[in-house]
């Protein structure tokens, strides 16, 4: 096992990345991911000097449309698939603090 | 029978669209139950769309060139108030308010929608086993894997469950599965096909692309989702050439190259047989079997009258590294959608920091939790110039060094996935030997260009071998007529199980 990421690490992205899981599950994911960036050492170790980044495999230009008033999806119909809805608007547990 | 062969039956009145959708209604209940091809069965809704084509039909009215065909969707297409699940918890029950252009046009097209198919979730995998509603099995061998993400859509064209099928491919995703399932399957250039509708896995790679049981399926596929959107702003502002035609020009005078570096057999080279040294250069662990295959492809083009030569496209052994920290880099940005509020699950928390992490904790697969994690550690701060940044260059390296080959060649050729059928289970332990199965495909994900798998043959175990034909942007047109050509060259053993 490779120690490129430790549990510590993996913690840290796991937060970041809104996810939770068990010290076991940290470990195996500390290997795994490991495992998958000792093989990126091949890329890794590049001499990229002078060679631009690209993004996107086609030439991307701004696309402008006629700003004109048509028809959209209804509210209703949206907030039909949001897990929680209170006055039309989708609800969710308080920003700060406990629940009430 | 063939996509276009019910299109002309049911146009010329020899068939209803009703007794077609019947006739593989009734295939999918007597076989789908092994087979697990589809997520969601649309029986009702089915008949419905043929019962439309045939009374367009009894008024005379035009219609489609798909009329009556019936067609499968990869379960990450958007259908307006039908479930859409990406094989996920996460999207369990959600009914998308809205259609992805796809179905719309082959709606238009007189296609008749028969179901939903399973995937990897969130299309991330090669073998469809990370579906959290179990894995759907290969045609040819029930104890083998059908590839992924697109699995689904690849089993039930072999299995005869729809006449066509469309998928996505970030990475190999269409071409993989068809080669397993023994099928043809495209992906056409970056920007060529509408992703409105198309849930985002890798948004700078994802591309929908046609199933087909034969090449002249699959262009017909291709040639009713191709074209302008301006629901998508990343179209290539350009109509889409037909392809009908190109399907007889044989291969006379064309240049093809065989791509070195991608019919290498590095760490498992003991398995090679017939390949020389310059192997060890190349990507992992491509079988012998495999390789005769796509050899016996070259000599059979050559036959046609083509001019075939072995190339080099030496950047194309970073492609594996380069694209799995790219495509997890966007799918850790476009999966944080995925936070608990506008729709599919929620999981209540204290607060709404814990009801994201308790939200996304139980929705998503431990897969797409690896992917996440990859990425998001790919992005962070320390890192970003040591990975990600570079595998972006590494995507500029590769556009300059393929745009040098195509000026020698028009097409190249290689394997499309590196063994044939795995079984069940063999590699969802090491998620690194998974993503190998990704090799040869990924390259032309990374530069945008089209790609096509044919199936040619079979591997030592009887199952099917896929050869891969690769070209330039926009050369559509050029792919699909080379792949005709292996078609009709192909050894006549059948392609469907």
């Amino acid at each position: 096992m490779s120690g490129r990421i430790s549990r510590d690490e993996a913690a840290h992205v796991a937060r970041l990345a809104r996810l939770r899981f068990s010290d076991d599950e940290l470990d195996e994911l500390a290997a795994q991911l490991s495992a998958v960036l000792d093989h990126a050492a091949d890329v890794e170790a590049l001499d990229v000097s002078g060679i631009e980044p690209t993004s996107h495999p086609q030439p991307l230009t701004d696309v402008t449309r006629a700003d004109e008033v048509r028809p959209s999806l209804s509210r209703d119909e949206v907030l039909a698939q949001a897990p929680s809805v209170a006055e039309g608007q989708f609800r969710v547990p308080p920003i700060l603090g406990e629940a009430p | 029978m063939t996509a276009l062969g019910v299109a002309a039956a049911v146009a010329a009145g020899e068939r209803t669209a009703r007794s077609v959708a019947e006739d593989y209604l009734d295939r999918i209940g007597a076989g789908d139950g092994e087979i697990g091809a589809f997520n969601l069965v649309l029986t009702k809704e089915a008949l419905a769309d043929a019962d439309r084509v045939d009374a367009a039909l009894g008024r005379g009215e035009p219609v489609g060139p798909l009329a009556g065909v019936p067609v499968a969707l990869k379960d990450n297409l958007c259908t307006r108030g039908i479930p859409t699940t990406c094989s996920s918890r996460m999207l369990e029950g959600w009914r998308p308010p809205y259609s992805a252009t796809v179905v719309e046009r082959l709606r238009a097209a007189g296609a008749v929608i028969v179901g939903k198919t399973n995937l990897d979730e969130f299309a991330m995998g090669s073998s469809t086993e990370n579906s959290a509603f179990g894995p759907t099995r290969n045609p040819h061998d029930t104890s083998r894997v059908p590839g992924g993400s697109s699995g689904g859509s690849a089993a039930a064209v072999a299995a005869g469950f729809a006449a066509l099928a469309l998928g996505s491919d970030t990475g190999g995703s269409i071409r993989q599965p068809a080669a397993l399932c023994g099928v043809v399957g495209m992906k056409p250039t970056y920007g060529r096909v509408s992703r409105y509708g198309l849930i985002a896995f890798a948004s700078s790679l994802d591309q929908i692309g046609p199933f087909g049981a034969t090449v002249a399926d699959a262009a017909a596929g291709y040639e009713a989702i191709a074209g302008h959107d301006p629901l998508d702003s990343t179209l290539i502002d350009q109509p889409p050439e037909p392809i009908g035609d190109a399907l007889t020009d044989g291969v006379e005078g064309l240049r093809v190259g065989v791509v070195a570096e991608l019919c290498g057999g590095g760490r498992q080279e003991a398995h090679l047989a017939g390949t020389d040294g310059s192997a060890a250069s190349g990507v992992e662990g491509v079988a012998g079997d495999v390789l005769s295959r796509v050899q016996d492809a070259a000599e059979a083009l050559e036959q046609a009258g083509a001019e075939v030569r072995t190339v080099s496209v030496p950047s194309a052994v970073l492609g594996l590294s380069a694209y799995y920290l790219i495509t997890s880099a966007e799918a850790s940005s476009n999966l944080a959608r995925y936070d608990g509020v506008r729709y599919g699950l929620q999981v209540d928390g204290a607060n709404a920091a814990e009801m994201n992490v308790n939200t996304r904790t139980a929705g998503f697969g431990a897969e797409v939790k690896r992917r996440i994690m990859l990425g998001t550690y790919a992005l962070s701060a320390g890192y970003y110039d040591a990975f990600y940044s570079k595998a972006l260059r590494v995507r500029t390296l590769m556009l300059a060094e393929f745009a040098a080959v195509y000026e020698d060649v028009d097409v190249l050729l290689c394997p499309t996935a590196p063994t044939t059928a795995f079984e069940l289970g063999a590699k969802t332990a090491d998620p690194l030997l998974m993503y190998l199965n990704d090799v040869c495909t990924i390259p032309s994900n990374l530069t945008g260009h089209p790609a096509i798998s044919v199936p040619y043959g079979r591997g030592d175990d009887g199952l099917p071998v896929g050869v891969q034909v690769m070209g330039p942007a926009l050369s559509e047109r050029l792919i699909f007529r080379v792949a005709a050509a292996l078609e009709r060259a192909a050894p006549g053993d059948g392609s469907t199980a």
